[in-house]
């Protein structure tokens, strides 16, 4: 419900360009504000290309963070924040995982972020093996015939 | 009739570009000396051609030629001259057009200075370049073509993208193409030598400079983008980890990997493979940027080009080339094995582990950027993946390489003790956790960034210092100095890039963790203090540009004996119907103060946000160093003599 009335207002106004965060968005108390702040951080404007309500100029965005202040100043924790932006509640439908900009960590999701962790042991491995066959092994080529030796200190020359 | 003439020299390009693939290809095969021949003038032929359709496209931008589509989608007449050049590479089509040019000039400078080379290989390198020119410009005659008329003429064009009318954002895609395509030399290099079946120190001697060459140009324009994206957007950021930003940034890290890998293969003749396949995955990485920011499949702020059909075929380039080299690669690297042996503390080890690093850091960028759409694909969750998992996932990373760097910088090759390449480095390591330790008592409550970064930064910069200085021996002072001043170049550019490498990294933790900000609405005459300084909004006026109206404030800034007026401004341009914002920005030394002018507010006023920034200025500095270190390096003795060296021996045979 205040979903499609957001995407009506966002439609209504998109032409209008505003700025990120307003004077009049903020809330009097600093501590509060910066976790507002904090928050908007996170959260994506969802008719932007890859900004987060802080940064954005859309009327959307701007409707988001009041949103983010009012469930602030309703006493919602963080998490309860976010919560309600994903999941929303019984009169509002939530936006979606969408609207998180660093994704949680659960599901499919996992692979993503055992994906670092995971290709740095993996490499450290290898290139584990590698040194280790490197200080082992015994010198394998061929030793360069006169030709070619002479070409190198032709190439090399200094 | 030039614009036809343009058209006609790029198919006939096309053509060249055939003729210098297959000819030199076959002769090199069979050993047949005039076929070989047929790669250079081939080459330059190519250059020529390419060249001359883009002087003929500039042309056209140039005299607003509006019966030019492109022109028309462009341009305008009243556009300043700057932005009616730069317009030509700011679209899909002309920039095709510049990147087949400087593939077109990599090849003919390989041509041209590949004298030393052996035959067959500098043919093979020279088919696989002229092979990349023939797919790119099948791609823009097929799919892009820049030379396409109007019947009909439209009397002014559309505007350029108001964002991209700036001089930072004129010059940054060149020099990012520069240096995706500058990758493309060490990618044919890689194909040639697989092909030749095989690597030698040599081999790593020629790849090298074509590598930091394209990482010098890489690292500029990124800066430049970075630097545009600080002053033009409004709020004064500089990394959003945006997919086209996270594009040129993953063969930055790649190409940073193999300029590495090929000293090893220089010096030492180990880590051949390794290199062959890092040449091949820093233009993949390049080929997937293209794909990237051309073909719109993953949305961003540089979305001129939405094109799905064009998407698919730099993804069928990407996977012909990417793939056939890979696949030339498992069939032959077999055969490339390493001679060098040594021990696991020495500087080899070291470079692996720089290696591993780097490349795995690139690959966690990689697979943050490309997440929202495969878990589309696949399991058909619809999310995001944003500035803080990059944050988070990339900045181990950087930590754990900068705490490295400077110790494994100075490891001995073959074999070190790490205990004694660490004595000389161990009261630079307290004093920079000194360093670090005091501004965190200083600045309590604050986040650990800042400290952190401070110790890290001055850590490597001292690391850097110390490399160089104890490369001079145990004399008097004078004769350090004199030995200091005769150090190779490549010394030199080492410690120079490492620098500056330690710079950055101060001047982006710094920067983040020590600015402030204010956000309020501001009546003209209102005076209101942000971080020491005071700001008064004095005036706000129309002023009319030559092609965009702006409202534009006069805010005077004063601290102590500082006291200098601002112009932040936001424009509208009527033609292409978008707003900017233009933030009134006074570089310093130690911080930039950064004002930016918002909405006029229902009550009377406008929306006033000022930031005092730290040490912007040195993260751009940063950047710059770390290129020259890299154009330093590039200009030591053993590049130059080797260009030169045949024909020196050539003069010298008679006298045998």
């Amino acid at each position: 419900m205040i979903r499609a009335a957001v995407a009506a207002l966002a439609l209504a106004v998109a032409a209008l360009p505003a700025a990120a965060v307003q004077p009049d968005e903020m809330l009097a108390d600093p501590a509060l504000e910066a976790r507002a702040r904090a928050i908007s951080e996170n959260l994506r404007c969802l008719v932007c290309r890859n900004e987060s309500i802080d940064e954005s100029n859309a009327p959307l965005a701007r409707d988001l963070r009041l949103l983010v202040r009012e469930r602030i100043l309703a006493g919602d924790t963080d998490e309860e924040v976010f919560a309600y932006i994903v999941h929303g509640d019984d009169t509002f439908a939530g936006f979606g995982e969408y609207v998180l900009l660093r994704p949680t960590a659960d599901g499919t999701n996992l692979i993503l972020w055992v994906a670092g962790p995971a290709m740095l042991a993996g490499g450290l491995a290898l290139a584990g093996a590698y040194v280790r066959r490197r200080r082992a092994a015994a010198d394998p080529t061929p030793p360069l015939d006169a030709a070619e030796r002479a070409r190198l200190a032709e190439i090399l020359k200094d | 009739m030039i614009v036809e003439l343009g058209h006609f020299a790029l198919t006939l390009a096309l053509a060249v570009a055939l003729v210098q693939t297959v000819v030199p290809l076959i002769g090199a095969h069979y050993r047949w000396r005039g076929w070989m021949a047929v790669a250079e003038p081939a080459a330059t032929a190519q250059l020529l051609l390419i060249g001359f359709a883009f002087a003929a496209l500039t042309w056209a931008f140039v005299v607003s030629d509006f019966s030019l589509r492109l022109v028309v989608q462009n341009s305008h007449t009243l556009k300043p001259m700057l932005y009616k050049v730069s317009g030509v590479w700011g679209n899909h089509e002309g920039s095709l057009l510049l990147w087949v040019l400087i593939l077109a000039l990599f090849g003919a400078c390989a041509a041209w200075f590949g004298g030393n080379l052996p035959a067959t290989l500098k043919a093979r390198v020279l088919a696989v370049q002229g092979s990349i020119g023939v797919a790119f410009l099948l791609f823009m005659l097929l799919t892009s073509n820049p030379f396409l008329r109007l019947e009909i003429p439209p009397m002014d064009g559309r505007d350029l993208n108001p964002l991209l009318q700036d001089p930072g954002l004129a010059f940054h895609p060149p020099f990012l193409y520069l240096g995706y395509v500058g990758l493309s030399m060490a990618f044919s290099f890689a194909v040639a030598a697989l092909i030749e079946g095989r690597v030698d120190a040599a081999w790593g001697r020629w790849v090298r400079p074509w590598t930091l060459a394209a990482w010098v140009f890489l690292t500029i324009g990124i800066a430049l983008g970075s630097w545009w994206a600080y002053y033009e957007l409004g709020w004064g950021g500089f990394w959003f980890w945006d997919p086209v930003e996270n594009a040129s940034f993953m063969p930055w890290l790649i190409a940073a990997a193999l300029l590495h890998s090929a000293i090893v293969v220089e010096k030492r003749e180990a880590l051949k493979a390794w290199t062959i396949l890092l040449a091949i995955m820093a233009f993949g990485f390049s080929l997937i940027g293209t794909f990237i920011v051309r073909s719109g499949i993953i949305t961003s702020v540089h979305a001129f080009a939405n094109d799905p059909e064009r998407g698919v075929f730099v993804l069928m380039i990407f996977a012909l080339f990417t793939g056939g080299a890979l696949m030339l690669f498992a069939a032959r690297a077999g055969a490339l094995e390493a001679k060098g042996i040594f021990a696991t503390v020495s500087r080899e080890s070291a470079l692996v582990l720089n290696n591993v690093l780097l490349t795995v850091s690139c690959f966690v960028v990689f697979v943050g950027t490309i997440w929202p759409l495969l878990a589309e694909l696949l399991w058909a969750r619809k999310l995001s993946v944003g500035p803080p998992f990059f944050d988070m996932a990339f900045t181990p990373f950087a930590i754990a390489l900068a705490l490295l760097l400077p110790f494994g910088s100075m490891l001995p090759w073959k074999r070190g003790d790490a205990a004694r390449t660490f004595r000389p480095l161990r009261g630079l390591a307290v004093l920079a956790a000194a360093a670090g330790v005091l501004v965190w008592a200083m600045q309590t409550g604050r986040s650990a960034l800042g400290p952190v970064g401070l110790a890290l930064g001055l850590w490597v910069i001292l690391g850097a210092g110390s490399d160089l200085w104890l490369r001079t021996g145990r004399e008097g002072l004078g004769s350090r100095l004199r030995r200091l001043a005769r150090l190779p170049r490549a010394d030199w550019g080492k410690a120079v890039a490492h620098a500056g490498l330690g710079l950055t990294i101060f001047a982006i933790a710094g920067h983040l963790a020590w600015q402030t900000e204010d956000i309020r609405v501001a009546r003209v005459g209102d005076s209101f203090d942000v971080g020491g300084y005071t700001v008064t909004l004095q005036d706000v006026r129309r002023v009319e540009g030559p092609n965009y109206i702006s409202t534009m404030a006069d805010m005077r800034v004063q601290r102590g004996r500082q006291d200098f007026v601002l112009n932040p401004e936001k424009r509208i341009y009527p033609v292409a119907g978008m707003p900017t914002t233009e933030a009134g920005i006074d570089y310093g030394f130690w911080r930039d103060v950064y004002l930016v002018l918002g909405d006029p507010q229902e009550g009377g006023g406008f929306a006033v946000r000022s930031y005092i920034k730290p040490f912007a200025s040195w993260l751009w500095a940063g950047c710059i160093i770390m290129a020259l270190g890299g154009v330093v390096s590039l200009s030591d003795r053993r590049y130059r003599i080797a260009a030169g060296a045949r024909r020196a021996h050539r003069a010298m045979a008679p006298a045998e």
